[in-house]
């Protein structure tokens, strides 16, 4: 009797998994590396690792539908004449025209209104359809200064100036140039056709002291009406909100590593910056510190999905989130019903972020006439609405079971983290205990 | 009006408005320059004693002129669109920045990023300029009397960059449809900037520049032509090593 060996299970290497495979192969057989949209897609320590604690005997409840939960916000009130003020604490992040569709800007700018908040412009400048359809609209003043010009600088109602990403803190924009129609490469001063590089940092100031005597600048042209807002990348939360408040910004922008991206390197988007949840105790600390905490708003972005989220980030003394990947899906980007074109493109409805490619089935991020007629701008906005008072009324249903009668009132009280790393992330307890690992320093 | 000293020739001019700096604040004549509606007869403006004040004359929007006497600190004259403003001194960093139209002339020197990123109008810089003048520039014309320092033109995508003098390294660094005519040395060029043939329509437009920013005495045939060689245009991981 021969005795036969029994079979094995071939084991794949956990380091060399099947996608890391594929992108060595791809990257040899191409000579680039992966550029694509959205943001980190890596599983991060995020606000899913944190509870609420709801009232009982301790903490007094409100009742749900009855009783007041105020969710308005006031942005810029520490220089503006006009402060922005919003009806909800949930903003639309900037996202270029040129990486957008005209009709994906004017449904954003259509669904914020309807719901009472803002939009933000993006690289490309500020677009008709866009500055007409949004009642409050944050001009972007970036490294590239695409469009840039006086008369939109003033048509704005608050200016962002951008210093960073989340997905790229420290990185510069690439709009390929198949993306580049007329009218973008107009908008932008540069022919047709050819890859738009935006820079990496912004051509006439180089550090803190020249930031502050750029935002005078800002502040000279527009007559001190609009607020001003600085934008940075999750990576130094702590020394770029205080620094940012040493220069003057009436709100501080922090963007997470899990905030999208049009464009960019994938070795970029997944290992540079630090995830969303790590960066608003340190931002918060610093506006503390200096006695400016709710004095300079903070606005906290990167991969907020729903109104647990909204109130998370609130409660860790937040003043408003923003974003950007959800809303695109609101208006309907990655949408199942087109999958059979995504599948074509060698990928599925959920999946899809070669963005700059500019086949977008969903008519979203392209500027293809066809393909962009897909997207109406009045039904897409009414979606975006929908789901920005969804948010709301989510987080309002926490912020009541808390005993709160404004989101504002929401903190890090009614907290506990699930995983010691979000404990000492947030700096909040982890749950069923008073342990907050790392509260003696970051 | 806030208070201000009128000189001898304005006090004869209705046109002509004054801002004594060390009177007025900067808001005040900001505001005031900012206030002008189309058709206005306060056409000549006056600043004195800037003294080295930041954002002087910035976003003005209106086709009236303006005598600054004295140096300027950050950002004179930023987004000018439509106003001359000249400035009997020299200029910090980012004079005329991101200007849209009119034209500034700089009397003395100018600090790092002169006329960065402007769109349309002419800069006049009668002596030397720093680094980076005309770094992203998208439609301006600058004239540089003097010389410029290193990475002047850096990512210029369009409008005319002139230097009568000598430019620094790294001249043109990953410059897009820019036109650069250098009359002296140039330390270096960026990546994918190169020297290029000098045609009829370039002297006739040169010339045009020149007169436009008062030289006389020198020709076109003087200067070399540079701009790019479009090898960077589209990403070829064969061309990595350029960057």
């Amino acid at each position: 009797m021969t005795y036969k060996n029994p079979p094995t299970t071939p084991r794949k290497s956990a380091t060399f998994d099947d996608y890391t495979l594929s992108e060595i192969r791809r990257a040899a057989a191409t000579g680039i590396y992966d550029i694509r949209g959205g943001g980190a897609k890596r599983k991060l320590p995020h606000f899913d690792d944190l509870l609420f604690l709801g009232a009982s005997i301790s903490r007094y409840p409100l009742e749900g539908y009855r009783e007041r939960c105020d969710t308005s916000v006031v942005l810029g009130s520490r220089h503006a004449k006009k402060p922005i003020e919003l009806k909800i604490p949930i903003t639309i992040a900037g996202m270029s025209f040129g990486s957008l569709s005209g009709p994906a800007k004017e449904a954003l700018g259509r669904g914020a209104t309807l719901a009472g908040t803002s939009t933000t412009t993006g690289d490309g400048g500020m677009t008709e359809e866009e500055r007409g359809h949004s009642k409050q609209l944050v001009y972007q003043y970036l490294p590239s200064r695409y469009g840039m010009n006086l008369r939109d600088l003033r048509r704005a109602d608050a200016i962002e100036v951008v210093v960073g990403q989340g997905a790229k803190p420290g990185g510069g924009g690439m709009l390929l140039g198949q993306k580049i129609s007329d009218r973008v490469a107009e908008m932008r001063t540069l022919p047709k056709g050819i890859d738009q590089r935006s820079a990496s940092r912004h051509p006439d100031w180089t550090g803190p002291d020249d930031l502050e005597i750029k935002i005078l600048e800002l502040r000279e042209i527009t007559d001190w009406e609009k607020p001003i807002y600085v934008k940075v990348g999750g990576a130094r939360p702590y020394y770029d909100t205080a620094l940012a408040v040493k220069a003057g910004a009436d709100v501080v922008v922090v963007d997470g590593m899990q905030g999208g991206t049009a464009a960019t390197q994938e070795v970029f988007i997944e290992n540079v910056g630090q995830p969303t949840l790590a960066c608003i105790r340190p931002a918060v600390q610093a506006l503390q510190d200096l006695g400016m905490h709710r004095k300079v708003q903070l606005i906290v972005s990167g991969g907020i999905r729903n109104g647990a989220d909204v109130a998370k980030a609130l409660a860790l003394g937040v003043d408003a989130v923003s974003i950007g990947t959800a809303a695109l899906v609101a208006l309907g980007d990655n949408d199942p019903r087109w999958e059979a074109e995504y599948n074509e493109l060698g990928t599925t409805a959920g999946a899809y972020d070669d963005w700059h490619e500019g086949r977008d089935p969903a008519g979203i991020t392209t500027q293809d006439p066809e393909l962009m007629k897909r997207v109406d701008p009045v039904a897409a906005g009414r979606r975006l609405a929908n789901y920005l008072k969804v948010m709301t009324l989510e987080a309002q249903t926490i912020a009541r079971a808390c005993g709160k009668n404004s989101l504002h009132n929401l903190e890090p009280e009614d907290l506990v983290a699930l995983t010691i790393e979000a404990a000492a992330m947030a700096g909040v307890p982890l749950a069923g205990t008073n342990w907050i690992p790392g509260k003696n320093g970051f | 009006m806030p208070a201000t000293k009128l000189s001898k020739a304005a006090a004869h001019d209705p046109a002509s408005r004054i801002f004594d700096l060390d009177v007025s604040s900067l808001r005040e004549l900001n505001q005031a320059l900012h206030n002008l509606t189309p058709g206005s007869n306060e056409t000549a403006w006056e600043v004195l004693h800037p003294k080295g004040s930041h954002s002087v004359a910035v976003g003005v929007d209106q086709p009236v002129s303006i005598d600054v006497r004295g140096s300027v600190g950050y950002y004179c004259g930023g987004m000018n669109s439509g106003s001359t403003i000249t400035v009997h001194g020299s200029a910090g960093p980012g004079v005329g920045e991101n200007m849209m139209s009119g034209s500034i002339i700089v009397k003395g020197d100018a600090s790092q990023y002169a006329g960065a990123t402007g769109k349309g109008g002419l800069l006049v810089i009668e002596g030397n300029a720093s680094s980076r003048c005309g770094i992203s520039m998208k439609g301006i014309d600058i004239v540089v009397h003097g010389n410029i320092g290193h990475m002047s033109a850096f990512m210029a995508q369009s409008g005319n960059l002139v230097v009568l003098g000598d430019a620094g390294d790294a001249l043109g660094d990953s410059i897009y449809e820019a036109r650069l005519f250098v009359r002296g040395k140039v330390d270096s060029l960026g990546a994918d900037c190169i020297a290029k043939e000098m045609r009829p329509e370039h002297l006739e437009l040169l010339q045009g520049l020149l007169d436009r920013a008062g030289v006389t005495g020198v020709k076109p045939s003087e200067f070399k032509r540079y701009g790019s060689a479009r090898t960077l245009y589209n990403f070829n991981i064969d061309n990595a090593d350029a960057y």
